[in-house]
């Protein structure tokens, strides 16, 4: 079929909200020992509330229950839903159908929450009732443009009372053709994201060769004997083209800083903490600190400079605390 | 020959388009709609423009919007640098071409899709051996390529210098957005926030949480200049320009001017400021309502001071209390701002800076016979007061 028009699009996105997806969906099975013993298993959760019916009798719940997190366990169909063959589209299909014709053909699960109203017991006959909540408006992501879905599920037992809810959401998405990643390094491994790297240039290259020899250089005018950072190729007090350098010793003092956490750049770990160093020289470097939790970091406190490799290729003068 | 531009020129047209978080056209499309509008908003065709100019971050090409819209003939053709520095450079521009005579009309504009294509929070990084790649190479392999972290590094020096917590900052944020939701045109209309909201919000860069931080936004916003003389036969009562100026000050860097004595104040306002008041003759008293640049809350603290709308250092408590709210001191960023509005570079500022010149501002203040309009921080600026026909 064709492509809808945007608005279009939209106006009938908005006639599902607040549908329900379907009918109920009624359990397979009732909540039961095997189930939960696999699931432990596989989880690796050795509460023995869940698997021990000896010492469940002597907890509170009186004989084995299930773990909260399988709440929604008791009502998914298995190898049916696996291989799309459940029949009739419920609404959410359909929703899913429209959004595909349209060329959001992406999809990935963004979040999920739940919420317990009590413990389930082997013998519970648990149904869900899910509702299509909202929709939002179109959004750009790293993944591409496309549209959030947020879906509430309402868990009953047997009486029809609440156990439980979930909501879930989806991002249908326009996928984007990515650039190729860099080359593997290693045989078949995607290759571990770098930092940027410097652009080097004539008036910046001899500082960076320096510090793949593990010295902090300072930049000096040979005439007047200013120094100066970041380089430049004349001295701003008397002119001169005329420079060489001094080895720093590396000590300094938090100037100022900032701890990053958003948006987050491959080749980073965050929170990332940068910072402007005073060198005891008198010249300023921006770097990162490291080796200190961020709530730590006070301007004014004294660090060290620390050459170091941030990957195979990349060395960067860092900064330490220091006594 | 002439001495003072001082009420020689006047914005007679503004035009924007939407503010939107994807436009789906072009940014050709973006500035030739804006610029028409603004042409159309002075009651001029575009046969009576004869100058152009805009930003060197604009993806467009000025002689490209001039063939676009049908301006025949440029005597003008210019693009200002240092973007968020660079919105009253246009008009600085227009200035000068007018009150010198070398230009009748001048369009000045800004039209980008900043979310939906190349959003300012990718940050720098990479490309060709230039000058400006050298210098971003301090920072770059550091992962601090953001203009949010390189204003938050002044903000934190700032705050412990004088000892100033983010409740000024929160304060800004909260009577932005309040702005905004009075106004339509606005990507946050009818959406406010709480103080609670403000400091729930998450860390982007420490100190600034995301309420700190303007929008990434798709829009156009363009701007028409022409004699004082010229703009009173025109349909709308003329925003003159009282005065208007450009300012780098020493050891100046884009975004990083980080090795200056003192990192807390930025001193190219200070001169900017000093030119405006000097041509126009006014003062900071003189001064009803303002439109600051607002890429991040802090900034309008520097700006204000540099200003002089309060002692160095005391911004941060001048803002409290509703300093910049509708019944305020000074009423500031009354379209909600570039945190509320939308990000159109700080033309849709000046845009609402004429609004309320003209008495047409959604918020419109109580007094607004002479309003300040600024440009961004901690790269070479601009400004301009704009004030009613005498």
């Amino acid at each position: 079929m064709s492509k809808l028009p945007k608005e279009e699009l939209e106006k009938k996105l908005a006639t599902f909200v607040g549908l329900q997806i379907g009918p109920p969906q009624e359990p397979l099975e009732p909540v039961n020992e095997s189930m939960i013993f696999h699931w432990c298993e596989a989880l690796g959760d050795n509460n023995s509330i869940y698997t021990d019916s000896e010492a469940a009798k002597k907890s509170v719940h009186k004989g084995i229950v299930a773990p909260p997190a399988m709440l929604q366990v008791w009502s998914m169909r298995g190898l049916e839903m696996y291989r799309g063959t459940g029949g009739a589209r419920d609404k959410q299909g359909e929703l899913h159908a429209l959004l595909t014709e349209n060329g959001y053909s992406g999809v990935v699960a963004t979040n999920c929450e739940q919420g317990y109203t009590r413990y389930l017991r082997p013998g519970d006959r648990i149904s869900a009732q899910t509702v299509i909540e909202s929709i939002s408006e179109e959004k750009a992501t790293a993944l591409g443009i496309g549209y959030f879905i947020n879906t509430r599920t309402t868990f009953r037992d047997h009486n029809g009372e609440d156990v439980g809810w979930m909501t879930f959401r989806v991002l249908k998405f326009k996928s984007e053709a990515k650039p190729q990643a860099a080359p593997a390094d290693g045989a078949g491994a995607p290759a571990a994201p770098k930092r940027m790297r410097p652009v080097l240039g004539h008036d910046n290259k001899w500082w960076w060769d320096r510090i793949n020899e593990d010295k902090l250089p300072i930049q000096r005018c040979k005439q007047c004997g200013t120094l100066r950072h970041p380089t430049r190729p004349m001295c701003w007090k008397c002119q001169s083209l005329e420079w060489d350098y001094v080895v720093a010793s590396g000590k300094g003092i938090v100037y100022s800083f900032v701890v990053i956490h958003h948006p987050p750049f491959p080749g980073f770990e965050y929170p990332l903490i940068a910072a402007v160093i005073e060198l005891e020289e008198g010249t300023r470097i921006v770097s990162n600190l490291v080796g200190i939790d961020p709530k730590d970091v006070k301007i004014g406190m004294p660090v060290k400079a620390s050459i170091e490799n941030v990957d195979e290729t990349l060395k960067l003068p860092l900064f330490r605390p220091s006594s | 020959m002439l001495t003072s531009i001082k009420d020689e020129c006047a914005i007679a047209g503004i035009g924007m388009t939407e503010i939107s978080k994807n436009s789906g056209r072009s940014e050709l499309q973006l500035a030739a709609e804006c610029v028409k509008a603004a042409i159309e908003d002075a009651g001029l065709k575009p046969t009576d423009i004869d100058g152009m100019t805009g930003f060197t971050l604009d993806h467009t090409d000025e002689i490209e919007v001039a063939r676009t819209v049908g301006i025949p003939e440029l005597r003008l053709f210019s693009r200002m640098p240092h973007g968020g520095g660079a919105p009253m450079s246009l008009v600085h521009q227009a200035v000068m071409a007018i009150a010198t005579g070398m230009c009748k009309a001048v369009v000045g504009y800004r039209a980008m899709n900043g979310r939906s294509e190349a959003r300012y929070s990718a940050g720098v990084g990479g490309g060709a051996e230039t000058p400006d790649q050298i210098q971003w190479s301090w920072y770059m392999p550091y992962g601090f390529v953001t203009p949010t972290c390189w204003v938050a590094m002044h903000t934190q020096r700032y705050m412990y210098e004088y000892g100033a917590t983010d409740e000024g900052l929160a304060e800004i944020a909260v009577t932005q957005r309040t702005y905004a939701c009075n106004n339509p045109r606005a990507l946050f209309y009818g959406r406010p926030i709480t103080v609670d909201d403000y400091y729930n919000s998450p860390w982007i860069v420490e100190p600034f949480r995301l309420y700190d931080c303007c929008l990434e936004t798709d829009g156009g916003a363009a701007f028409v200049a022409t004699s004082t003389e010229r703009a009173k036969d025109l349909p709308h009562p003329p925003a003159v320009i009282r005065g208007v100026a450009q300012g780098a000050a020493h050891d100046q860097e884009v975004m990083t001017s980080f090795y200056r004595e003192n990192i807390t104040y930025l001193p190219e306002y200070d001169l900017v400021a000093d030119q405006c008041y000097a041509q126009s003759g006014l003062g900071p008293d003189d001064i009803d309502a303002a439109i600051i640049y607002d890429a991040f809350t802090s900034i309008i603290l520097f700006q204000l001071e540099s200003f002089r709308f309060c002692k160095r250092g005391e911004a941060h408590e001048f803002v409290k209390g509703g300093t910049l709210g509708p019944d305020g001191r000074l009423p500031c960023n009354t379209n909600g701002g570039q945190l509320s509005e939308g990000y159109v570079h700080g033309i849709n500022g000046l845009a609402e800076g004429v609004r309320l010149i003209r008495g047409t501002s959604l918020n419109q203040t109580k007094k607004s016979d002479h309003v300040l309009v600024t440009s961004g921080a901690s790269m070479p600026t601009s400004a301009a007061i704009l004030g009613k026909l005498n």
